[in-house]
């Protein structure tokens, strides 16, 4: 590779130097998983350093509301093929946690970031991307992100000021199509998933969206739906080149598949061919600590995070293959959105018939949505009581942000 | 009205739907139906014309440009006020207080029109008003705490017309002081949560309005935990 990363000038040098020892003092004194505290410390020391680190490195970022960990860890395993990348892992997808990512490989040519969606235009701004990824955008956490019009509006605004960066965006939404709408380089990719509750409006005229099957236009302007360079088919994938490829992921659901499209149109933009790509993504099973299964007393507990609304929604949708019972697990700390109204836009009604626990911190809230739903439940805190007061056998445990953070942590140590 | 079917409009869920406040509506079809009064959801999308045949309108919070489309929707196709002349069962929620009034002025200083159903005019406040709040219904009107989550830039000033709803104990609320308005049979109200999940008492008062008939309590013990945690949880 003769595009290695460029020498670091000495402030940002020092900076990294001093990022990595704290990181490996918070591992060391049981502080943390140190994916953080280094880069908040070397961005303290130089703001710069995020721009500096990824200079001479091609980047991709990758952001959205539901997907973003897989997505970057698929993308990641692919771009893989050209050489060694630098990548945040475990969902430290602000700026402290790039700069800790970049440090730590000082030498890798290639660089994936997940990002938080609030953090997109700053991130992109300073690590200048040949590629970005923008997946889904949904109502997520409204206390803390804002209202996803906004977001779309100043992703928009970053998209438009990025230079020679190919935007992969999911045309089957609304508020992604219309982010990349007006972008020099955009790659289309037909995800096939969508949730549709936050686009009756146009974001750009207001006037009314209207769907005819997979189709959609605005009825006001000329927004509408791009035709796809890349098509999510039934387990498979069809390229520019209209190859057909079958993905058959170790991932389950009809968003891993989405997250994997996505994930190879970004990998073929950074000049990885398409079934390489697909050959090496594949072997992503287990995305920190989600889709993992545990065992305890004689149950096997499929562990999965879901955030949100439309994270949930297509959760319920994996689970329901097998009627087994089911953990919820729900939290509402600063990093979940204190406000748990999103409760009432979940679907829990397909849960009833079912064995189910309602769990974590908030639980009597949870408890609360699935009395109005006629799901019957009991309610126990813990949710690794929960899971051993259930019948022997596989186990279903869905959790929000912390709620999943805490208890795959709890589990880890378990084993 | 014991033999008919109460008719819930879910007043433009596809705008007014952001806070999960279609549990609203689930909560009053919910409560109905356990105690064996016939209740349906009638969703009315943006784009289809407003009836004004339901017995109960709930009207969701939204973000900016949805709450201005929502207003235009309304004005043009007035069912929702021909309804209320006609006696219907009202509650609006968040965007809903600031629709419902004279005006609302945003942050941008445009003011806009509302529907006139209340005594109110809206701003937009200083800084955004966000969490817990708990607030004690004024004149005993329905058994209180009034609790739930605020989420919203704007301030209500209420008119003589409009009482308020309570008065705020944390939180925001209207102003810092009170919270809400009733004027008639409609009832505004900033909180989410959403707010009739979180205060049974309150969607009680509004069957029981819509009915004409008075309801016992139900005892749900998940709901009188989850009120007892929230109130600890804000003081």
């Amino acid at each position: 590779m003769n595009d290695s990363p460029a020498r670091l000038p000495l402030r940002t040098a020092a900076a990294v130097k001093l990022g990595n020892l704290s990181s490996t003092l918070s591992q060391k004194m049981g502080l943390g998983a140190g994916g953080m505290i280094g880069g908040r410390v070397a961005l303290k020391l130089d703001p710069q350093a995020l721009n500096r680190l990824t200079q001479g490195r091609r980047v991709a970022v990758v952001t959205g509301t539901n997907g973003k960990t897989t997505s970057t860890m698929m993308l990641a395993r692919a771009v893989g093929a050209l050489g060694e990348v630098a990548t945040n892992h475990s969902g430290a997808n602000m700026p402290d946690g790039h700069v800790t990512a970049l440090s730590k490989q000082p030498d890798a040519p290639y660089a994936v970031l997940e990002c938080d969606e609030a953090y997109f235009p700053a991130v992109a701004g300073a690590s200048n991307p040949s590629v970005a990824v923008i997946l889904n955008l949904s109502r997520d956490q409204l206390d803390r992100v804002g209202e996803v019009r906004t977001i779309e509006r100043s992703l928009r605004d970053a998209v438009n000021k990025l230079q020679n960066c190919t935007i992969i965006a999911n045309c089957d939404d609304v508020m992604v199509t219309s982010a990349a709408w007006n972008a020099p380089k955009v790659v289309w990719v037909a995800t096939g998933t969508g949730w549709h509750h936050d686009s009756a409006s146009c974001p750009r005229c207001g006037n009314p969206i209207r769907w005819q099957g997979e189709h959609w236009h605005c009825t006001g302007c000329d927004l509408a739906r791009p035709h796809p360079n890349w098509i999510t088919a039934d387990e498979a994938m069809i390229t520019p080149e209209h190859q057909k490829l079958e993905l058959r992921l170790t991932l389950p659901g009809k968003f891993n598949q989405a997250n994997a499209v996505m994930a190879s149109a970004a990998a073929h933009a950074m000049g990885v061919p398409a079934d390489e790509a697909v050959r090496r993504l594949r072997s992503v099973s287990n995305v920190s600590g989600r889709y993992r299964t545990i065992q305890r007393n004689g149950r096997s507990a499929r562990l999965l995070l879901s955030k949100n609304p439309a994270g949930w929604s297509e959760t319920l949708t994996v689970v329901k293959e097998a009627n087994h019972p089911a953990v919820l697990v729900i939290n509402a700390n600063e990093a979940d959105g204190r406000d748990l109204s999103w409760l009432w836009d979940v679907p829990f009604e397909r849960l009833q018939g079912r064995t189910v626990i309602a769990s974590g911190e908030r639980a009597t809230d949870l408890a609360v949505r699935l009395t109005y739903a006629e799901v019957q439940h009991s309610i126990v805190p813990d949710p690794l009581k929960a899971i051993d007061q259930m019948p022997q056998g596989a186990v279903e445990v869905i959790a929000n942000y912390t709620a999943f953070r805490d208890l795959n942590a709890r589990a880890a140590a378990d084993e | 009205m014991s033999e008919s079917t109460i008719q819930i409009a879910l007043v433009l869920p596809d705008l007014l739907g952001t806070y999960g406040d279609f549990g609203n509506a689930v909560v009053l079809e919910k409560r109905m139906k356990w105690r064996g009064v016939k209740a349906e959801i009638v969703p009315i999308n943006y784009g289809q014309p407003v009836p004004d045949s339901c017995d109960i309108y709930v009207v969701g919070g939204g973000e900016d440009t949805a709450q201005t489309l929502a207003v235009k929707h309304l004005r043009e196709h007035p069912g929702l006020q021909r309804a209320v002349t006609k006696n219907a069962v009202v509650l609006g929620v968040c965007a809903g207080i600031q629709i419902f009034g004279e005006s609302f002025t945003r942050a941008d200083n445009v003011t806009h029109p509302g529907m006139g159903l209340i005594d109110s005019s809206s701003h937009a406040g200083g800084s955004r008003a966000i969490g817990e709040v708990v607030a004690e219904p004024i004149n005993g009107l329905f058994a209180g705490p009034l609790i739930g989550f605020e989420n919203h830039q704007g301030r209500t000033t209420l008119g003589p017309a409009a009482r308020p709803l309570a008065n705020v104990k944390v939180g925001t609320g209207n102003d810092g002081s009170v919270e809400g308005a009733v004027q008639g049979r409609i009832v505004c109200t900033y909180l989410h949560g959403p707010v009739l999940p979180r205060n049974p008492a309150l969607a009680d008062m509004l069957i029981e309005w819509a009915t004409g008939t008075k309801v016992a309590p139900i005892d749900l013990p998940a709901v009188a935990a989850m009120r007892a945690e929230r109130v600890r949880a804000a003081s």
